[in-house]
């Protein structure tokens, strides 16, 4: 064993459990912005398969990746106001309505890549960007500063979402909607508009995480996300709807792939047990969620659709 | 009467609205929409063979329904229906494959109630922790849908694989052919209909007395409609989520092992997905379920219409190719306009209209949670 578990074989497990958590982390992180305002969103991995789809075509047809990443946040946005529409004015029960999302963006995506694509095409990837200076430093610099732009993109953007939950006017209208839209409502604020924003910008950042899927693994087919979005999900729940704690969640995911991939590689589980070493995420992700159901309370109202006037 | 009128005018107007949005994406893929639904009419309703085919499609989403009927009534979201019939059929096929020479009249019940223990129990497990440790059975269920592939998966590349598949070395994860005596009796040799379309419309007669004309179905909907007053009238809410999931999920087991053994090649095979098993039945069977307004008797009417769309989507794919995935976005679509209306209809039909209570009802899938 000593002799597998090499400096370079950890490190560049690491690494690769950094690069795997990426879009877990900017789908739960959406997904935790809209659950802080009261706001279940199960179509996470339907948004997420349109928005890989969508950019991988532009990327297929221009040849600009940015121009992909935008446009996978375009769908997210324009997804976002669709489910927006549904679940504020219409309050539409959000379990169920998620699933009518996620079917929508299953099947739409792959009929679109059916029919303007076909063949699974393969497009540009991300290109590794060093970090000046720090990815120079020994093992460490290995391990977090030479990672495609979308990595560190995603890891900046939890102490930007920490930020403005925790600590702006915005960030407190979320949070008392979520909490209590009445007592909300009659100080002034608008528990929809509130919603509306939460929910688009939630999936816009479900549309991201779709695009850096897409992008960097090269190619788009069928249910490319494979309920990735599903796990986004419940690892807002694992990190307690805080962003700190969906950034531990989405590693934590993203080390397990990698170290069940590495172990595949050099030969550790036998091919026949690789199936069982799949199971690791899931069943983890429900223990976890025994553990936090417990001690940590959900956004109070959560799934409830505001009626004013009660 | 005037609830009755409502509500078949807001299912009407959903499906009305999807067909319109479909029609909008048949012009868009270059297809005339016209002759696109007459091709899916026809290929599903118009012969024998057509309806035959729409039965047989019918029958996973028919079970799956009425699943999803029992749960939601109790205010269950039961999203594992895929998973529930990945089990029930891996259950089923063991049970097979244990005793090959049990005759007919052994062999069928024996697989059978395999597939619903299998789906009972894969149920079971996600009603347990929602009673007993608050775990969003949302959630636990789409965990457990990923478990079961694995699960399938594991099985038929390793331990359940046809041994044929191992000599020949092109290890196709599948089992061997299953023992005659385990095929579902045929209705119609000529039409391809086999007998697993009586066992779901028994499945949905009997949920429909459970539900309306006995104890546990008047607790269970209790539970549903409002859990604080079954508690307080000495029902055991947290017993009966359990049940709720355990009798959803073997529905959908039950439908996991008629797919087995009413298929063509008589084998269960995995192409490494829950789709590639289940067609999806596990997800589209929550569409048929609100369609059919979370009734068991509605639900045959609505799982042939569904059944009928997945048929009629084959031939477009064939006649204007227009891939079949459109059906799956429709589905999507029906879901949401549905479920945009609930709250509308309820209102509607409730003629005093209690505003909060409606929106409480509606919205409190996680009543035990709060």
């Amino acid at each position: 064993m000593s002799d597998i578990l090499t400096t370079t074989v950890i490190v560049a497990t690491i690494a690769s459990g950094i690069r795997l958590a990426t879009p877990f982390l900017l789908a739960s992180l959406g997904e935790a912005i809209g659950q802080r305002s009261g706001v279940l969103n199960l179509g996470v991995d339907g948004v997420m398969l349109l928005g890989a789809f969508c950019s991988y075509y532009v990327v297929l047809e221009t040849e600009n990746i940015w121009l992909g990443v935008l446009t996978g946040i375009a769908t997210g946005l324009i997804m976002g106001l669709f489910y927006a529409i549904i679940t504020v004015p219409l309050r539409a029960e959000q379990g169920v309505s998620g699933i009518g999302i996620y079917l929508f963006g299953l099947g739409m995506s792959d009929l679109l890549f059916q029919k303007l694509v076909g063949t699974p095409l393969p497009i540009d990837q991300f290109e590794e960007w060093p970090v000046p200076v720090l990815s120079e430093i020994p093992i460490v610099g290995e391990m977090l500063f030479q990672h495609t732009p979308m990595v560190y993109i995603a890891f900046l953007l939890v102490p930007v979402v920490a930020f403005i939950i925790n600590r702006t006017t915005f960030g407190l209208s979320v949070r008392a909607v979520g909490e209590s839209p009445e007592s909300a409502d009659s100080l002034g604020v608008s528990v929809g508009k509130v919603r509306f924003a939460t929910i688009m910008a939630g999936n816009s950042l479900a549309g991201l995480a779709g695009a850096a899927l897409a992008i960097e693994l090269g190619i788009f087919q069928q249910n490319l996300t494979n309920a990735m979005g599903f796990i986004a999900i419940a690892l807002v729940y694992f990190g307690a709807w805080r962003a700190p704690g969906v950034m531990a969640g989405s590693l934590l995911f993203g080390m397990i792939g990698a170290i069940v991939l590495q172990a595949k590689t050099l030969g550790l589980i036998p091919r026949a047990w690789s199936d069982i070493a799949a199971m690791a995420p899931a069943i983890i992700t429900i223990l976890a969620l025994i553990i936090v159901a417990n001690r940590f309370r959900q956004p109070a109202a959560l799934t409830k659709p505001y009626v004013r006037g009660d | 009467m005037r609830n009755y009128f409502i509500g078949a005018a807001i299912a009407v107007a959903s499906v009305g609205a999807a067909l319109a949005l479909g029609a909008i994406m048949l012009l868009a893929l270059g297809a005339n929409p016209i002759a696109g639904y007459q091709t899916m009419f026809s290929a599903a309703f118009g012969s024998a063979e057509g309806l035959a085919h729409t039965a047989v499609k019918a029958i996973p989403l028919m079970l799956v329904g009425v699943g999803i009927c029992i749960a939601f009534r109790a205010n269950v979201i039961n999203i594992g229906g895929e998973g529930q019939m990945v089990v029930g059929g891996l259950f089923a096929t063991s049970t097979a494959l244990a005793i090959p020479g049990a005759p007919a009249v052994i062999m069928l019940p024996a697989i059978l109630i395999a597939g619903m223990i299998g789906g009972a129990f894969w149920g079971a497990i996600p009603g347990a922790l929602k009673a007993h440790y608050n775990v969003s059975e949302i959630l636990s269920t789409i965990m457990l849908n990923i478990v079961a592939v694995q699960l399938m998966n594991f099985l038929l590349r390793g331990p359940l694989i046809d041994p044929g598949e191992i000599e020949r070395g092109t290890r196709i994860p599948q089992t061997a052919r299953l023992p005659e005596s385990a095929d579902l009796p045929m209705l119609s040799e000529s039409l391809n209909l086999h007998s697993g379309i009586l066992i779901a419309l028994v499945a949905a007669i009997l949920a429909w007395v459970l539900l309306w004309r006995t104890g546990i179905g008047f607790r269970l909907r209790s539970v549903g409609l409002n859990p604080a007053a079954a508690r307080y009238a000495g029902m055991p809410v947290k017993r009966n989520i359990i049940i709720a999931m355990t009798l959803s999920g073997a529905m959908s087991g039950l439908a996991g092992a008629i797919l087995v053994f009413g298929s063509e090649s008589h084998r269960m095979v995995t192409d490494g997905s829950s789709m590639g098993f289940t067609g999806s039945a596990g997800f589209n069977g929550i569409v048929v379920a609100l369609f059919g307004a979370l009734h068991p008797l509605w639900t045959i009417p609505s799982s042939f219409l569904f059944g009928g769309m997945l048929v009629g989507a084959h031939s477009l794919q064939r006649v204007a190719q227009v891939p079949s995935a459109l059906v799956i976005a429709l589905n999507g679509l029906i879901v949401v306009f549905v479920v945009s209306t609930e709250w509308h209809r309820k209102r509607l039909q409730n003629k005093p209209p209690k505003v909060k209570d409606n929106a409480d009802n509606a919205a409190s899938i996680d009543g035990a949670q709060a």
